[in-house]
């Protein structure tokens, strides 16, 4: 059974003169600690699907089942606990808390656990050691560079240990330079810790890194 | 308690905004607490008179006196045990705004007639045995300097002229609402001096039943009904109650001026805290996606806004509390005048629910947010 199964999945939106699909009958299986990208213009729908893997949208019609869980017949509280549990969000703007540190941003999925704050520092300490920030624990988003505010964003993606990663175009607010550190670090997710990684990208290059690319056109997801 | 330093964070984001929002609602809850005091102080007011001591005076008005004849007719009257009497003087001491209230009275029945004004016997002894002594209260000793056997000079108003007084005693009220700002003179002091025929202001009637003092109010007004001074009596009670009605209208205009003011700075304060969560709807899709139920982060919104509230409470009542506590200018207009605990725990009660109300809006509209859509904003 593969890590992820989508089946006959369905997004439309209705606007005031028509109604507009944006995923039509997607079926898709990703297996556990597979790299995949997926890429395509702009409004093909590619945040859409990755807002539906992450439970954060509901799709019209079709199922998404991952890691055994249905999470489209779950309702909102569920489907918070599932996410806290199951997924790590990584954005193209990092999305940092401005008003605290390196370490209390990258704490922050795990306050929603019964870890006491030994065991949340211990882990705080190794994610950031995983993205090599461990030096920039006290810093304020402000006073670090784009590429370690987005290693930032992926420890704290990885800290409450998911078994998957979505990325929601990571690089694409950095400079080449950055933008190769983050896609390194994200291959040593998948490589060294085995985990699934979905990737939205609209840079050939970096798409052309993951074990399988994907291309949406239309809503219909091409593999 | 594990959120406690993020909601800190948030509220120190923006230390200026924070601290003026603090400042307003302090200020409103400070308001409260001077508005809400001065209409406990006018309340107890009314409240201090006694029902079982009767007041006679002139039906015309209070400012036109009674004969000194009454006196021995009143005492005459069946269901009246005692008589005394008193006169308003009216004077100022140095200075026009050092203003508080002296009454000539009789010495040898009136202090019989208040338990409630405690003093040393020996110092009603040493009042009694001298003609320009003067009896007053622990506040106005306290309030300008004096000492016993101390001569002070008050300038009369309706009795003009420098007059001297020799502090002989020194009471306390068993009651504050009764003042320690008052003081006590001789009734023949002030004619004997004034050149003025002995007119009491009113009388003060003790019934031999305090169950029957309406019976002997109406006994009393009775039989002066056909002389040419009738006389209005009442239950000292109703005759305080009379006095803190011609307040009336102040008391509505304080409280509906005061509420007006209040809820202007409310409104204010909670439009603020509003603005500031509004601020951050994009970190909270972001704690969405990392799994905070919504529940949870309308209790984080709220709890930022009870904080901010319930801080600006107790700054603005303990303010209040200290300033107005004990101010002297207040308490000599209005005896009594406190911030009661009850008052600071109303304010407290109103400091929580301004937080729980302004913090109920962005509670809800961060539990209501998509994702999705703020999300969408911030790329």
């Amino acid at each position: 059974m593969a890590l992820v199964e989508l089946r006959s999945l369905t997004k439309r939106y209705q606007t005031e003169a028509e109604i507009i699909s944006v995923l039509e009958d997607v079926d898709l299986n990703i297996e556990a600690g597979e790299y995949l990208s997926l890429m395509g213009p702009s409004g093909s729908g590619k945040s859409t699907l990755l807002n539906l893997m992450a439970g954060l949208d509901q799709p019209d019609s079709g199922t998404i089942t991952i890691d055994g869980s249905e999470i489209t017949s779950l309702n909102g509280n569920q489907l918070a606990d599932w996410r806290a549990n199951h997924v790590g969000f990584v954005f193209q703007f990092y999305n940092l808390l401005p008003v605290l540190t390196a370490f209390q941003n990258v704490e922050l999925p795990l306050l929603l656990t019964n870890l006491s704050k030994d065991e949340r520092r211990e882990r705080v300490e190794v994610a950031l050691n995983v993205v090599s920030l461990s030096d920039r624990m006290e810093h304020y988003p402000r006073q670090l560079s784009g590429g370690q505010e987005q290693r930032v964003g992926i420890a704290r993606a990885i800290v409450s240990d998911p078994v998957m990663i979505l990325a929601d175009e990571p690089t694409g607010d950095l400079d080449a330079a950055s933008a190769e550190e983050i896609l390194t670090l994200i291959e040593r997710l998948n490589s060294e810790f085995n985990k699934t990684v979905l990737m939205v990208t609209h840079d050939q290059h970096a798409a052309e890194r993951a074990h399988r690319m994907m291309y949406l056109e239309k809503g219909v997801l091409h593999q | 308690m594990r959120h406690a330093r993020l909601v800190w964070k948030n509220l120190t984001r923006n230390k200026r905004r924070s601290i003026l929002t603090v400042l307003s609602v302090g200020v409103a809850l400070f308001l409260f607490a001077a508005l809400q005091s001065v209409l406990t102080a006018l309340d107890a007011t009314s409240e201090v008179g006694s029902e079982s001591r009767l007041i006679t005076r002139n039906a015309t008005g209070i400012v036109f006196p009674l004969p000194e004849a009454y006196t021995q007719r009143l005492r005459s009257i069946n269901g009246v045990e005692a008589v005394s009497w008193a006169n308003w003087f009216g004077g100022t001491y140095i200075d026009s705004r050092n203003y508080f209230a002296q009454f000539a009275v009789d010495e040898g029945t009136f202090f019989s007639m208040y338990p409630e004004v405690q003093i040393d016997p020996a110092q009603l002894e040493a009042f009694n045995g001298e003609k320009s002594g003067a009896i007053v209260g622990q506040g106005l000793m306290e309030r300008f300097g004096w000492s016993l056997g101390q001569t002070i000079v008050l300038q009369g108003t309706i009795f003009p002229g420098d007059w001297e007084f020799v502090i002989r005693g020194v009471y306390e009220p068993d009651n504050p609402s009764f003042g320690d700002e008052n003081m006590y003179f001789h009734y023949d002091y002030l004619f004997e001096n004034s050149g003025e025929a002995a007119t009491p202001g009113w009388f003060i009637v003790r019934p031999s039943d305090p169950n029957l003092a309406t019976e002997v109010a109406a006994r009393i007004d009775g039989s002066f009904e056909n002389s040419s001074d009738p006389t209005k009596t009442e239950t000292e009670k109703a005759f305080q109650a009379g006095f803190v009605t011609m307040w009336g209208n102040v008391g509505f205009l304080v409280r509906v001026i005061g509420t007006a003011v209040f809820f202007a700075i409310l409104l204010v304060a909670a439009n603020t805290m509003m603005m500031s969560s509004r601020e951050r709807v994009n970190e909270v899709a972001v704690l969405k996606t990392l799994g905070y139920r919504d529940g949870l982060l309308s209790r984080l919104v709220v709890a930022e806004s009870l904080a901010i509230s319930v801080v600006g409470g107790v700054v603005g009542l303990t303010a209040a509390a200290v300033t107005l506590g004990n101010n002297e200018m207040l308490g000599s207009i209005l005896p009594g005048y406190a911030v009661l605990p009850s008052t600071m725990l109303q304010g407290l009660a109103i400091a929580i629910v301004l937080g729980l109300i302004s913090g109920l809006v962005p509670a809800r509209q961060a539990a209501r947010l998509s994702v999705v859509d703020a999300l969408r904003r911030v790329a």
